[in-house]
């Protein structure tokens, strides 16, 4: 246990502390206790940022369980690093702004601090975890405190609505995720990840290699909101904003991001890996920022946003998972460039979308609404939050002199490499990264003007707005500054954190000692991704002014292409379709359990006779049947058949006891003298009870029973006789063993009792006979309660 | 509707000592010829059966003043028991012992905690036996 695993427990631990400060310390607000959390763990995370230059990662090892190779080690290098920042940082700056955002009067605030503490520390665990096993369970935390969160006004439906949503799409990829960190760990033979990476060649050929890619594809995806699995984040925004700006714009969603950066080194390489991330990843970019355009509240826009850009970063990730193809080893460098954009987007977008959802939280809590509609010429009301707006939408929309910019041009620099290099058709990527830049820059603007320019409609609104206090501006003020700090100086976080970072995704592309050339730099010559940006600009515009004209066509999409559509129908129709399957079987009737019972046994019991061919007849050591015998079992059948026929219980009641009657005589004839007798005294008690029994009971209805009931009813009966007959023959006939009962031939040597069967009884296997008594007794006991029990209930009524 | 069984009452009351005679006899000759504990407790229990048809529920109760459930309990516990003792003397679980003494009225006679078990056994069965008829006769 070292002082990084620490850390990462840190969050959890501190949680025990939380409920105490809520209630012993209410005229302080909880979140100020909370706040040393984020700043110390940032602390500690960037007093490690000197050791990030050079290229020993720290490694600190803690045995779990051993015996199944799940150690908590924990591993820092240039990607933790940032991620770890990252979560640290903006959850300092989330925490800050809740203190002004949440009311300490009103709200639970134990329970929003300890979801929040929770869900930090399983993030860190994410992106520090080594061990694939450890990083599931943090994996799995961070749902379920996500769940919670989205939660957090539990008395709202669409709180629940969203938070159940989020939880069954997360949780399934979760699981999916799970299932390929197994065959992965199974393929590898370990589960931490550095081994993984070191036996890369080795695991290649395994046939386990590509579900276990699919799977743990699966899970980034559904947890990074990626196409199709987009659907949650837009209901999570019913979260409190301070959530929605840390967990679903700067943290959670990408987790996804990270698993798949940290996989790279495994699956990069692959075809596949690049094609399917990198058209997922254009697709959910594409599909994002055109669905945000039609959104009226400020969060769905956001949280729309938020799919694109992840859609975005994982394209890039997709592409530069190519520097570690053979066939590209050329372009290698050329490729990491993508894999550099991608991260320099990550961190750039972590950072402008935290702020803008905390202006958006700023809007709500001082005009009442984020309706779209509602708000506008909010400019001379609210200066602050317009400024920073601006930055933080104009670096979305990927505009000078904001970092957008620059993480947009090396993202055209990556689809473009990748058309050069790549079959002809890869034009496609280009062209969908650039129109969905343009729906980009028409939502950014919509998410700029038609709040804070245009008419002041004061009636629409529930507050009269007004500034907000400093303390909710702090935050995104940090935040805001940081972007512009970005593009002016680039460079500053460029060799420190995002080359280390390019050296975990990319490790084995360097000689030792070489370190990636990294320059970020925001004029880098007239040439193709200015243009693109150019044209973004004035085509943006033009559909921004002629809005009105073209957003038709949102209305003209079927509503079957709804995702949300065919996830509400997928989850009414299984809801639906199980309880009729239930239904249909478990009817209540015993008489159709019993049909089952049955026929399983004909089927499991006969089948396996039939497939083992195990019939056999061997009349060799049958005994010779006389006369009397015969006659016996005859009148046993005829007694039987008589049952099956009569219609009164009563009459049935004889032909039983004349059936066990008979059976007695039976084992006279075949020499069970204990047996007969105790055959004929049990048969008389139970024909006595029957008696008893049924005299009460009213006379045997006719029943109508319907003939095709009646068919199957003789079907299953004449099948399990069928099949018991010929199982009774056959191991009749099969005799493999010896029997045993030479060995109690000597009872009376052995026991001091002549009556074999009474010496097998009380003395060889008298552990039975005390069961048995104790069944008995039971049994008399049950029947004593049952008819007390009924009588005293029924007094008391 | 009072009808006179004196005939049923007089036979029962002789027929009762030739079946509890009969029962005992079973219970006891089972280690050597057909029988035992078992079939023995039912016999007993058709016997108490009978004086329950020829008589009334309450004069059974009056003469025979026990509690039948508690009869079978302690046949279960002396089946269990006879296990345990088994245990104490350091043997396996329900270890039988047997040794055959001459005693002065009996001759040689053998005895063991078979017996005991057989015994256990017998109560357990007269017991549950006679506590169901006695819970459905009740609530008729």
């Amino acid at each position: 246990m070292s002082l990084l695993h620490f850390a990462v427990l840190l969050p959890f631990l501190y949680t025990v502390f939380v409920p105490l400060f809520f209630k012993k310390v209410p005229r302080i607000h909880t979140g100020w206790f909370v706040l040393i959390v984020p700043l110390l763990l940032f602390v500690y995370f960037a007093a490690h940022f000197p050791l990030q230059s050079g290229s020993t990662p720290l490694f600190q090892s803690f045995s779990w369980i051993p015996s199944l190779g799940i150690r908590f080690d924990l591993h820092l290098d240039g990607l933790s690093m940032l991620f770890a920042l990252i979560i640290t940082g903006i959850g300092f700056l989330v925490i800050i702004y809740s203190i002004y955002y949440m009311s300490k009067d009103r709200e639970a605030l134990h329970n929003f601090y300890i979801y929040l503490l929770v869900f930090m520390g399983a993030m860190l665990g994410i992106v520090l975890s080594d061990n694939l096993m450890v990083l599931y369970v943090f994996w799995e935390a961070t749902s379920v405190s996500s769940f919670l969160l989205i939660a957090y006004w539990y008395q709202r439906k669409r709180s629940r609505y969203g938070a159940q949503k989020a939880m069954l799409i997360t949780v399934t990829g979760g699981f999916a995720m799970l299932l390929g960190f197994l065959m992965l760990g199974s393929a590898a033979g370990t589960f931490s990840i550095r081994e993984i990476i070191g036996m890369k060649e080795a695991i290649v050929n395994d046939s386990l290699f590509i579900p276990a890619m699919l799977l743990v594809m699966l899970g980034a995806f559904t947890k990074s909101a990626q196409f199709p699995f987009h659907i949650w984040l837009p209901d999570a925004m019913e979260a409190p904003t301070p959530i929605s700006a840390y967990l679903h714009s700067a943290t959670m969603v990408k987790a996804g991001v990270y698993l798949i950066a940290r996989m790279t080194p495994v699956f990069g390489g692959h075809m596949s890996w690049f094609w399917i991330i990198t058209i997922v990843g254009i697709v959910t970019l594409f599909w994002g920022a055109f669905m945000a355009i039609r959104q009226f509240d400020l969060k769905a826009l956001l949280a729309y946003s938020t799919i694109s850009q992840l859609g975005l970063i994982m394209s890039l990730l997709g592409i530069g998972s190519l520097a570690l193809h053979t066939n590209y080893e050329a372009q290698a460098m050329l490729f990491s460039g993508a894999i550099l954009a991608a991260i320099f987007h990550l961190f750039n977008h972590s950072i402008f979308k935290g702020s803008l959802f905390m202006v958006v939280g700023i809007l709500d809590h001082e005009t009442g609404t984020r309706d779209i509609r509602k708000l506008g010429g909010l400019l001379s009301l609210m200066p602050v939050s317009f400024s920073l707006t601006i930055i933080g939408g104009l670096s979305m929309a990927g505009l000078p002199p904001f970092s957008g910019f620059l993480s947009k041009e090396m993202f055209f620099t990556g689809v473009l490499t990748a058309y050069r290099h790549i079959d002809q058709w890869v034009i496609l990527l280009p062209i969908a990264a650039w129109l969905a830049s343009v729906f980009t820059f028409v939502y950014c603007l919509v998410f700029v003007f038609k709040t804070f320019t245009g008419t002041y409609r004061p009636e629409r609104l529930d507050k009269k707005p007004h500034e907000a206090p400093f303390g909710m501006l702090i935050s995104p003020i940090v935040l805001a500054t940081l972007v512009l700090v970005i593009f002016f100086f680039p460079n500053l976080i460029s060799y420190s954190l995002l080359e280390p970072a390019m050296r975990s995704i990319l490790p084995t592309l360097l000689q030792p000692g070489e370190v990636f050339e990294v320059h970020i730099q925001a004029w880098h010559g007239f040439n193709a991704e200015l243009i693109m940006t150019i044209g973004i600009v004035v085509m943006g515009t033009l559909l921004y002014k002629t809005y009105k004209k073209w957003s038709d066509i949102y209305y003209e999409l079927p509503r079957k292409f709804d995702f949300n559509h065919l996830y509400d129908q997928g989850l009414t129709g299984a809801e639906r379709w199980s309880g009729r399957i239930t239904n249909s079987y478990m009817n209540g009737y015993l008489h159709n359990y019993l049909s089952y019972i049955f026929t399983f046994v004909i089927v499991v019991v006969g089948g396996s006779f039939v497939l083992q061919q195990a019939f056999a007849i061997d009349p060799s050591t049958n005994a010779i049947i006389e006369w009397h015998e015969y006659l016996l079992a005859a009148s046993i059948a005829v007694s039987a058949g008589f049952v099956l026929f009569v219609n009164s219980r009563l009459t049935s009641i004889i032909g039983v006891g004349a059936v066990g009657y008979l059976v007695s005589l039976l084992f006279v004839i075949f020499r069970a003298p204990d047996l007969a007798l105790t055959q004929l005294v049990v048969e008389t008690i139970t024909t006595a009870l029957f008696l008893l029994c049924f005299y009460f009971l009213p006379k045997l209805k006719t029943e109508i029973v319907r003939v095709r009931v009646k068919i199957s009813n003789l079907l299953i009966s004449i099948g399990v006789g069928t099949v018991f007959t010929l199982v009774g023959i056959s191991a009749q006939s099969t005799n493999p063993f010896k029997p045993i009962s030479h060995f109690f031939l000597n009872s009376y040597e052995l026991s001091g009792a002549r009556n074999m069967v009474n010496s097998i009884l009380v003395d060889f296997r008298a552990f039975d006979t005390m069961l048995e008594s104790v069944v008995l007794f039971t049994a008399g006991i049950g029947v004593y309660t049952l008819i007390k029990l009924r009588k005293s209930r029924g007094e008391k009524r | 509707m009072k009808f006179s069984d004196l005939i049923l009452q007089t036979a029962a009351k002789v027929l009762v000592f030739i079946i509890m005679t009969f029962s005992i006899y079973i219970l006891f000759a089972g280690h050597h010829n057909p029988g035992g504990g078992f079939i023995g407790g039912l016999i007993t229990a058709s016997a108490l059966m009978l004086l329950y048809i020829a008589f009334d529920a309450e004069t059974i109760q009056e003469i025979i003043p026990v509690d039948f459930k508690i009869i079978g309990a302690i046949g279960v516990l002396m089946a269990l028991l006879t296990g345990i003792s088994a245990v104490v003397v350091d043997s396996a679980f329900l270890t039988q012992v047997y040794k055959y003494v001459d005693l002065p009225l009996l001759g040689k006679t053998g005895i063991g905690t078979a017996l005991v078990f057989d015994l256990g056994v017998y109560l357990a069965v007269v017991g549950t036996t006679m506590t169901i008829i006695r819970s459905i006769s009740e609530d008729m």
